[in-house]
């Protein structure tokens, strides 16, 4: 499956058009108690234009037919945008579904392996993957090292590399392995692995209403019931007067006033926020940890790998008693040359950034020396036989006392007080001389300052979570601008600071991979765990983020608010019309009767039956017009909660009361040609 | 309307707006059960009352509080309906009124536990003086006192305390608040001239010999307390427009005052209560936008007066004075039916019915939206309900789960609300439609009027307040029946499910303010909180009141 950024493809759109008709079941229709009056209004009239004067009326039959197509096509056009997000959702699930066929397992089963059906494996089975073969089911690797090819679960290509114990040991079935053989044990019984989740997920199979849109719909509920009364008690009052009051145009009342617009779209809202969520790699287990994460108000972050690099970057170049900065740092480059490595590049990246010179061509047609796990170093062997190498520092230590060199005095005190600082110090030598140390140091990320700026914006506190001593916790955290951190934190402690603020009542959010963070995952209302984590951390979190990148919690809040704020802003909108039709259709009921009716006609509508029209052709089209509104969700920006009601109530409430009465008009203009 | 009648009016608001605050603070202190000043001056009488009653100010559920707020004030409607029903042979009934037939004492004993005092009997002729001076008075003291123990309570669920003893609250709004007030004000309109007195009507000569018989009685206390619970219910006939119930400008301006004191001063002892005063600031500036404009509108078209004799030519500077006392003039008059309808109390001291159709509509407006202030106790639980819903609008629109007061609003509160909600529509318009139906020939007018005079006794009735429109034959079985059951109805439905989200609110972990949080002490809040308002309001009754007196300023 490859990150899709548009998913509007014709395809798509052809099957929503056919689910748009099957929606129309009034079995189906009734889960959406506002659309279901409609289609009640569409029978009536439906019926009428067989039997005008089945209600004994006077309305002219075409009128009745172009309600009775208003009323069926404001019906359609809600259940497009409904089958049109699920559309989206299912499209994925399909290319899911093909990575899941037929995969035959190589089950070990006494002291021999057998070839059985992936379906058969149950939880506790033990398999073996050789390169080229895909993965049958979620497990854990118990046996040998591979390289796996996720692209299928994540859509990224490069392989990543799944080992016996450690927290990159968890695989999901689907995937394929690319390199050497791994044992496998199977986590999952069928139908309920990752990727059947997954496919259940972006299905919408199991899609609950989430408890806001419970709330949201109760009002909605309560808004058409209260509209029903007023529109069936006013023919009583009208018979008072001696005005007669039409079925169909009481309907046409109705329909325009039952808040349609965000009923008709309210389903579509929730997919298509569950389905941004998606897209952008993280899948949620439930649309209520989509809405939960709107409301963070902490987020509890990792410091390493989350807001920093990790110990990685050369900060400065620290030289050895008897050497200068520029002789350990000149050392440091050609060492550096042709490491690929992030501490190596950032060597380089250093020595320009401070002006510093070194003469690449030294380097030319010497040996580079890889890192190894055994050596813990890395280096040149240069054309002129002398050896650079850089590496932890005993490591390095011991390599210049095999050639009979002296250990500068100072050098142990120079790395003990690296480490002290929170860095990891990295010595240079040539042959028997020691130059000096690369202190490396945790780089804060580019923009992570901005981002906690944005979250304090948003009322979202923000903690930062470290193995660190306090002193290199407390730099790294004013250097991010992070609102609290806490230092030499172990698992548990995390757990503390998520009981603690939740007994204040706040929800708190966090990410984690290892096994030790799913406590605090479960713990946390947002858990966000990393794909590369352990099966633990990816059962316990509510979220699994495909790409692994811890940061994205940021993006998913956002998506979290702008899920509420679609709704919201929609519902305003949807109520605000309800003013213009008013004074569209009211004028029009009673004008043949009290003619100085035409007072309130403030809109000039050309006569009754157009102006009718007009309004329930506005309140019809409006829906297809903000499909496109319901699955981007409004623009959210982050800014003071002051703010940004000002501005929505600006553009969805008055927006609201004013774009009807400019709709309705220019309906009208066009249809009184017609009439 | 001259520049002096502005001014009085104006004086009269700021007297009002000037009281709120302190009453307020007042309110906040004496329904609170912690040691405090009061205690020591109403503490013997209340320990008094414990002893006799057997009472103990000991916290309630939700439910039970609920449930003793509704079980007691049904069995106080049967005590008064059995008083009516046989007053004719119990004493003080110095006129020999009868026993009041069944359906009008159904009507009349909820219509005054309820608050709504909707009289459709006549208070010279209709009830004896131990009716009138026992079980009415009574009614109109507990049923205000109900509607502010309902306040206390609902305010206790929102700041996340318990909420509270029904019965204690009770005593307290009798001792601490409606007692004293009533008794200083019964005085003050003694002194203004309203007679208070236990003899039979008196008998006069009139110059042309002709024997006139003028009614009389203990009007002064039963005044005081019904403008200060929001009663309405006048003693004579005619109400508040009668000499001896409302003798003067100045009665008049005390009457006006008295109706505002308690239901302005909610929003303050609100804001005490939960720790912001400005929360309750919000929420008084709404409202009093709210009666300023509606006292605008109101002024307005009655000093315009009537288009008709206007264009007859007819000289008509004094305003619209038809049904008007000449003693108060068009504007105090308009004034009074707009605090009577905002106050929910439902004396007039004019003919509602003879207002220029607009001047009529306000007041029906009034009572529909029923969130200008509103009555005892109930309005402002009105107000907060429409807070909560302006809360859950706004809470999506920045994009969180709405919150008010630190606590989440969520479907179960949502789902209360929607029902409190549909309770106002419904038993205003469905029982309008039927009376329009089936009881035409009571309806003294036809066509737009009458049509009003259906919608306005119902909306009346529903939004407890209890002013009558007039010229409805409403002293029949039907009008008795259907009103008393939307009376009813309309107060106690509301008042249970409102209690219900404050248990619910009550119950949840309070989420503490942060940079984040929806604020709902702000301009724009009180701003969202009036569109609320006005746009359920004018969306819900905009057909009935288009047909009713739209239609009629219309084709004047």
């Amino acid at each position: 499956m490859e990150k899709k950024k548009s998913m509007l493809t014709g395809e798509i759109a052809a099957a929503a058009l056919r689910e748009s008709f099957v929606k129309l079941d009034p079995r189906i229709m009734m889960r959406n108690p506002v659309m279901f009056v409609v289609e009640i209004g569409f029978l009536v009239t439906l019926l009428l234009c067989f039997a005008p004067d089945a209600f004994g009326g006077t309305v002219p039959r075409w009128f009745n037919i172009t309600t009775t197509l208003i009323l069926l096509l404001t019906l359609l056009f809600a259940n497009f945008a409904e089958a049109l997000a699920e559309g989206r959702g299912k499209a994925q699930a399909d290319s899911l579904k093909k990575t899941k066929q037929d995969i035959t397992a190589n089950k070990v089963a006494n002291g021999g392996v057998k070839s059985v059906p992936a379906s058969e494996l149950r939880k506790g089975d033990f398999v073996v993957v050789a390169s080229g073969e895909l993965i049958p089911g979620d497990g854990e690797v118990v046996e040998g090292l591979a390289s796996v090819d996720e692209s299928a679960i994540t859509g990224e290509s490069a392989p990543v590399i799944k080992e016996a114990g450690g927290d990159f040991s968890s695989v999901t079935g689907g995937t394929k392995v690319v390199s050497d053989r791994i044992k496998v044990r199977i986590t999952a019984d069928p139908g309920e692995s990752f990727l059947d989740r997954m496919i259940s997920l972006v299905e919408g199979a199991k899609r609950q209403k989430t408890p806001n849109e419970i709330a949201l719909n109760t009002v909605l509920v309560g808004l058409t019931l209260i509209f029903l009364i007023v529109v069936v008690t006013l023919p009583f009052l009208a018979d008072y007067l001696d005005i007669r009051m039409e079925i169909p145009i009481l309907i046409a009342l109705l329909v325009c006033l039952i808040p349609t617009t965000i009923g008709g779209l309210l389903s579509a809202i929730g997919i298509a926020g569950m389905d941004r969520v998606t897209q952008f790699n993280v899948l949620a287990m439930s649309g209520k940890a989509v809405e939960a994460s709107g409301d963070i108000n902490t987020i509890i972050l990792d410091k390493t790998g989350t807001i920093t690099f990790g110990n990685r970057m050369a900060s400065e170049f620290v030289p050895a008693s008897g050497s200068r900065e520029e002789e350990a740092a000149f050392w440091a480059a050609i060492s550096s040359l042709r490491d690929e490595t992030p501490e190596g590049r950032s060597v380089l990246e250093l020595m320009k950034k401070n002006g510093l010179p070194y003469d690449a061509k030294l380097a030319e047609g010497g040996e580079f020396v890889e890192f190894k796990a055994e050596t813990r170093m890395s280096g040149i062997d240069l054309k002129d036989g002398r050896s650079v190498r850089k590496g932890a520092v005993d490591a390095v230590k011991q390599w210049v006392r095999s050639q009979g060199g002296e250990i500068p005095g100072d050098l142990d005190a120079s790395s003990a007080a690296i480490a002290t600082a929170g860095g990891t110090p990295l010595a240079v030598a040539v042959d028997s001389r020691v130059y000096g140390l690369i202190h490396l140091k945790d780089t804060v990320k580019p923009g992570m300052r901005e981002r906690f700026d944005q979250m304090r914006r948003m009322g979202i506190k923000t903690i930062m979570c470290t193995g660190d001593n306090p002193l290199t916790a407390a730099t790294i955290a004013r250097e991010a601008g992070v609102d609290d951190f806490i230092a030499e934190s172990k698992p548990e402690d995390k757990i503390a600071v998520i009981r603690r603020e939740q007994a204040e009542g706040k929800l708190v959010a966090m990410t984690g991979d290892g096994t030790n963070d799913a406590p605090a995952l479960a713990q946390a209302d947002v858990g966000i765990a990393m794909n590369s984590g352990t099966v633990a951390a990816k059962e316990a979190a509510n979220m699994v983020d495909l790409d692994s990148d811890p940061s994205k919690i940021i993006e998913v809040v956002a998506i979290g608010k702008q899920l509420l704020m679609t709704r919201g802003a929609l519902t305003t909108f949807s109520i605000a019309n309800d003013v213009a039709k008013y004074f569209a259709i009211i004028p029009a009921m009673f004008m043949l009767a009290i003619p100085q009716m035409q007072a309130l006609n403030i809109m000039r509508l050309d006569s009754p039956l157009s102006a009718i029209l007009s309004a329930l052709i506005f309140n019809a089209i409006i829906i297809p017009l903000l499909i496109p509104l319901a699955m981007r969700g409004v623009a959210y920006k982050p800014m003071s909660t002051g703010r940004l009601l000002g501005k929505n109530l600006l553009i969805y409430g008055l927006g609201g009361v004013i774009a009807p009465f400019v709709g309705i008009k220019l309906i009208d203009l066009a249809v009184q040609a017609f009439i | 309307m001259t520049t002096l009648s502005l001014i009085s009016i104006a004086v009269t608001l700021l007297i009002a707006v000037l009281l709120a605050k302190p009453v307020g603070l007042y309110l906040a202190a004496a329904f609170d059960y912690g040691p405090n000043r009061l205690n020591r001056v109403f503490g013997p009488l209340e320990r008094l009352i414990y002893r006799i009653s057997g009472f103990r100010e000991e916290n309630q559920s939700w439910k039970s509080y609920a449930a003793a707020l509704v079980v007691s004030n049904a069995v106080m409607i049967l005590l008064v309906y059995l008083v009516l029903r046989f007053q004719g042979a119990l004493p003080l009934n110095p006129a020999g009124v009868a026993n009041m037939e069944p359906s009008l004492a159904f009507n009349t004993a909820i219509s005054f536990m309820a608050n709504t005092d909707l009289q459709h009997y006549s208070g010279e002729s209709g009830v004896s003086y131990l009716s009138q001076a026992t079980v009415l008075v009574f009614s109109m003291f507990v049923s205000p006192a109900t509607g502010l123990a309902l306040a206390m309570a609902f305010i206790r669920g929102l700041s996340g305390k318990g909420a509270g003893n029904f019965f204690a609250d009770l005593i307290r709004a009798l001792t601490r608040v409606l007692l004293p007030v009533a008794f200083v004000s019964a005085l003050l309109f003694v002194f203004m001239g309203v007679p208070q007195t236990f003899e039979s009507a008196a008998t006069a000569t009139t110059l042309e010999g002709a024997q006139q018989t003028i009614a009389r009685g203990p009007i002064a206390s039963f005044l005081a307390i019904k403008e200060l619970g929001n009663n309405g219910g006048g003693f004579l006939g005619v109400n508040s427009a009668h000499p001896f119930e409302n003798p003067s400008g100045l009665s008049n301006l005390l009457q006006i005052l008295l109706m505002l004191l308690v239901t302005s001063a909610l929003p303050f002892a609100y804001g005490k209560m939960v720790g912001s005063l400005r929360q309750g600031r919000v929420l008084f500036v709404s409202m009093l936008t709210m009666l300023i404009v509606m006292t605008g509108v109101s002024l307005s078209t009655e000093s315009a007066g009537n288009p008709v004799l206007n264009n007859l030519g007819i000289q008509h500077e004094q305003g619209s004075m038809e049904g008007k006392e000449v003693r108060l003039g068009e504007a105090q008059s308009a004034f009074y039916s707009v605090i009577t309808t905002a106050a929910e109390t439902g004396a007039v001291n004019t003919m509602h019915d003879t207002l220029t159709p607009i001047g009529g509509m306000v007041p029906l407006a009034n009572m529909m939206l029923n969130t200008v202030f509103g009555g005892m106790g109930v309005g402002f639980v009105n107000v907060l309900m429409y807070a909560l819903i302006a809360v859950f609008l706004s809470g999506l629109m920045v994009g969180r789960t709405p919150e008010f007061l630190g606590r989440k609003i969520e479907g179960k509160e949502m789902k209360l609300i929607a029902v409190t909600l549909l309770v106002q529509p419904f038993l205003i318009l469905v029982p309008t439609a039927i009376a329009l139906a089936t009881n035409p020939d009571t309806i003294s007018n036809p066509g737009f009027h009458g049509l009003t005079q259906a919608l306005y006794e119902f909306t009346s009735a529903a939004a407890n307040n209890g002013s009558g429109f007039e010229g409805l034959g409403d002293a029949t079985t039907f009008w008795n029946v259907s009103t008393g059951i939307v009376m009813y109805l309309g107060r106690y439905i509301s008042m249970v499910t409102l209690l219900a989200v404050a248990g619910s609110l009550a119950a949840k972990k309070p989420v503490p303010a942060a940079s984040g949080t929806f604020r709902t002490d702000t301009a724009m809040f009180g701003a969202v909180f009036v569109g609320i308002v006005l746009i359920v309001g004018a969306l819900t009754f905009f057909p009935a009141l288009v047909l009713g007196p739209i239609a009629e300023q219309l084709t004047l």
